[in-house]
């Protein structure tokens, strides 16, 4: 498996006439962590959702721009998103596993993508439950319904769920919001642990949370990105004062 | 294309990509192709279901020279007389006369039952009332029409001069079937209204009843005079179990309990005993035109008070 | 009069009509199953009607109505799937979405005797179908079609689109998507629909008079093989139903026992409707729990 990075170049968003995205260009770096952070309404997640065209299926909703990887446009009109949004892997705010057995929310992805052999499907199922740091909480009920899971395990397997299909890049749109400190603390060590092999970008409200978890940070401020650098600069000496002034809480 | 000042890799394509099969692109033209053919055959459907009907319908006025004044106001129906007359106006009456007092008996019941299931006692109302509005709506039409054959017409032959059938027996029997359609509209339309409202009166020092009839009915009427042009609808379409108790004798009556006819139980006692594309048989055609026409008023009215009712 | 009485009075009144109407159909129940119950026997459920003779029973009126209710579902249940579907999922915002919400709408309006009416015209003759069956399912087809399409129109709108997006991220096809992610979690909404459907269907009268005809020909209940004119399982084959049999034979029946056939056929179409609707409940939950499994 192999991880790529990604960027956009130029991109922006339209909501009907609403201009949600202005024209952003970031690129990311694989196997590195990318967090996204800003005010509500600032587009953060808007952008994270153009990534892998989610976008699409809201009506109303227009891009402009280009977002490359793997030497391709996502954005072209030839592109077939079926195939690209097998490369990217999406985790969302709330847990939303499949209303179907543990197993089958795992094997459900592959098994579309060709591996229909029982043993495989066994294999990637326990692998990807192990990376996700599930399979000891699970193995003896894999069968049994997901929706039985508490939120965080429900989290994790979201997360299992989405690397089965190998993806190269991963987007988490506030992927622990909803979770107790506990089960936030897990999926932060899993995200560390994924930065192995996946690129990461991640939309959080948390700032302590993307210091914690990312190597770079994007500040996002009504549409457009403020500041782009290592999360480190962007924590202790970020070059705008926007950005100081919304990690020091005096706005957002 | 303007090329990035940084070294980009995301740019550039792996050398070990594999090329997938694409079974899902013909997978995506079934189920796309599937479902267009399936709203096809509705939209064919609703369209030769209009154009048989009137082409049908049409040729009384245009192969049997009936003029559409004539049908539409002639008071004497008598197509297999020496000259065949085809005065349609007592149907036309009936219909109307039926349908319009049916909604006028069950408009009144349905809302104080709507403002019982939403304003008064909302626990029994969901717990009682409701399941019994939806079983009178599952309740077939021939066997409203066996009821009112056995209890309704007995009863008003016992109460009122004449036999106990015509345009009352008729309009009491329409109302029990058109009554959960304006139930359930209602109380969807009052169970919307935002609390605050409410709320608002009750601290004004409003009774519940000054409330409900002078902030909740004038609010909502739009919505429910949906539900009873809706129910008034399905009264005018409704066939056998009106035909079962009305009498089907074509004229005027001079009472409410004299046997009279309407558009859909002269087509139903008629229809079966005419030849295909003979005069007579036209001018049920005819009629049936007439009941579409109605049925696009009455969506077109529905329509119009909707579009009042979400500004 | 002081605005305290007037909400005394007024509360008083809309309760006693609430409570009249909950009478009302509780004699409504009570009656047609009083006078129906004592009539219904094995021997009236399964032997064949009368004409002038005492009697007759509803057999094979039964019989067909269960026959035909199964014809139309099986045709009706795969379009109104695929066309809901399609309003749902494929169909546009713009004009061409809302005419076609316009023409679901008015063929949904459309009075069922126009309906049997087309279908007279259209299937029994321009098809060449004949009184049969087959006539009588399509046009029942036309009458549910309108239902089922909203029916699975909003099952499918309840979907949360959490569910949607993750399938589509795994990169599953849209169609994939749909049969099988949404479909299973909009399941439960569309069984209990369509078995309230169904009992609409089966009590239908209007559309059937002129399509599945108002007589059946003598039945040979040992015959299946389904090609022969006599066997009940032909669907080509007139076949008149139990509601048209209630019409016919407060109409024009002839025999003695007509008010208690009548009655009695009334109160096994009534205990059928009863049976659907309480079904439809019970099996929606039983699924809602089934698939939101939390065992």
């Amino acid at each position: 498996m192999q991880a790529t990075g990604m960027s956009a170049n130029n991109l922006s968003v339209f909501y009907g006439e609403k201009e949600a995205i202005k024209s952003v260009s970031l690129e990311f770096a694989p196997r590195e962590v990318t967090a996204l952070i800003g005010p509500s309404g600032c587009g953060k997640s808007t952008f994270l959702r153009s990534l892998n065209r989610m976008n699409d299926t809201i009506g109303g909703v227009r891009t402009k721009g280009e977002i490359w990887i793997d030497g391709e446009n996502i954005n072209d009109p030839g592109v077939d998103v079926v195939l690209l949004r097998q490369k990217i892997g999406m985790v969302w705010q709330r847990p939303n596993p499949f209303h179907k057995s543990i197993y089958e929310n795992i094997a459900f992805g592959p098994r579309y993508h060709g591996i229909r052999k029982k043993k495989q499907l066994d294999a990637i199922v326990e692998e990807c439950l192990r990376k996700s740091a599930l399979w000891e909480e699970t193995k003896d009920r894999l069968h049994s319904s997901a929706l039985a899971l508490s939120g965080g395990q429900q989290q994790r397997l979201c997360i299992a769920r989405s690397i089965a299909v190998q993806p190269k890049v991963i987007l988490m749109d506030e992927p622990a919001s909803a979770l107790d400190p506990v089960s936030t603390a897990k999926v932060e060590e899993l995200i560390a642990e994924l930065k192995k092999d996946f690129s990461i970008i991640i939309v959080t409200h948390n700032m302590h949370q993307a210091a914690r978890v990312s190597d770079k940070t994007a500040f996002f401020y009504m549409g457009k990105v403020v500041e782009y650098d290592k999360t480190d600069k962007i924590f202790t000496n970020p070059s705008e004062k926007a950005t100081d002034d919304y990690i020091s809480g005096r706005f957002g | 294309m303007e090329q990035p000042a940084v070294n980009d890799q995301s740019r550039v394509k792996p050398k070990t990509e594999r090329t997938m099969a694409k079974p899902h692109v013909m997978e995506e033209w079934v189920g796309r192709v599937f479902t267009t053919l399936c709203i096809v055959v509705l939209v064919v459907t609703i369209a030769a279901i209009v154009y048989f009907v009137a082409s049908r319908g049409l040729a009384t006025f245009i192969t049997n020279g009936v003029s559409l004044s004539g049908l539409l106001s002639g008071l004497k129906w008598d197509p297999e007389g020496e000259i065949p007359l085809y005065g349609a106006l007592p149907f036309i009456f009936g219909s109307f006369s039926t349908s319009l007092l049916a909604a006028v008996i069950a408009a009144p019941l349905g809302c104080c039952a709507a403002v019982f299931m939403t304003q008064i006692m909302p626990g029994l109302g969901k717990r009682v009332l409701q399941p019994v509005i939806e079983l009178l709506a599952g309740i077939p039409s021939v066997v409203f029409g066996f009821v009112g054959l056995s209890i309704v017409v007995p009863f008003l032959r016992s109460v009122f001069p004449g036999q106990g059938i015509g345009i009352a027996a008729g309009s009491i029997v329409l109302s029990f079937m058109i009554l959960p359609t304006i139930t359930t509209i209602a109380t969807d339309a009052l169970s919307n209204l935002p609390r605050g409202l409410k709320e608002g009166s009750f601290a004004l020092g409003a009774t519940r009843w000054q409330t409900i009839y002078r902030l909740v009915i004038p609010t909502t009427l739009p919505a429910l005079l949906t539900g009873v042009v809706l129910g008034m609808s399905r009264a005018f379409g409704e066939a056998l179990a009106v035909q079962m108790v009305i009498g089907n004798a074509p004229h005027i009556p001079h009472s409410l309990f004299e046997s009279a006819s309407t558009l859909t139980s002269v087509i139903t006692l008629d229809m079966g005993n005419t030849v295909m594309g003979s005069a007579h048989n036209n001018a049920l055609w005819s009629l049936a035109l007439i009941l579409l026409a109605m049925t696009f008023v009455f969506v077109f009215v529905v329509r119009f008070l909707e579009r009042r009712n979400n500004r | 009069m002081s605005a305290k009485t007037a909400d005394r009075i007024a509360t008083a009144v809309i309760i006693a009509i609430s409570g009249i109407i909950v009478l009302l159909l509780a004699g409504l129940l009570g009656y047609i199953l009083f006078r129906g119950l004592p009539h219904i026997s094995f021997h009236f459920l399964t032997s064949g009607p009368q004409t002038i003779k005492a009697g007759g029973g509803i057999g094979p009126q039964l019989f067909n109505s269960l026959f035909l209710l199964v014809l139309t579902l099986i045709i009706t249940i795969p379009l109104g799937l695929g066309a809901g579907i399609y309003m749902s999922e494929y169909a546009k915002p713009g004009k061409l979405t809302d005419s076609i919400r316009l023409i679901v709408e008015v063929l949904s309006s459309f009075p069922s005797i126009v309906v049997g009416l087309f279908g007279l015209l259209v299937i029994v003759n321009v098809f060449g179908l004949g009184f049969s069956l087959f006539s009588g399912a399509l046009a029942l087809t036309v009458f549910n079609l309108p239902l089922m399409v909203r029916i699975t129109e909003q099952a499918m709108k309840g979907v949360p689109r959490e569910q949607k997006e993750a399938s589509l991220a795994l990169g599953l096809s849209r169609w994939k998507t749909i049969t099988s992610v949404m479909l299973p979690i909009a399941m439960p909404a569309i069984v209990t629909g369509t078995i309230l459907a169904a009992g609409r269907v089966f009590g239908e009268a209007a559309a059937l008079l002129f399509t599945a005809g108002m007589s059946s020909p003598r039945l040979d209940f040992t015959n299946w093989n389904p090609l022969s004119p006599f066997s009940p399982l032909n669907p080509f084959r007139p076949a008149e139903t139990l509601a048209v049999h209630i019409w016919k034979i407060n109409s024009e029946g002839l025999a003695p026992d007509a008010t208690q056939i009548a009655a009695g056929a009334s109160a096994v179409l009534i205990i059928m409707v009863l049976i659907f609707n309480f079904g439809a409940r019970w099996f929606g939950r039983y699924l809602h729990r089934k698939f939101t499994a939390t065992k």
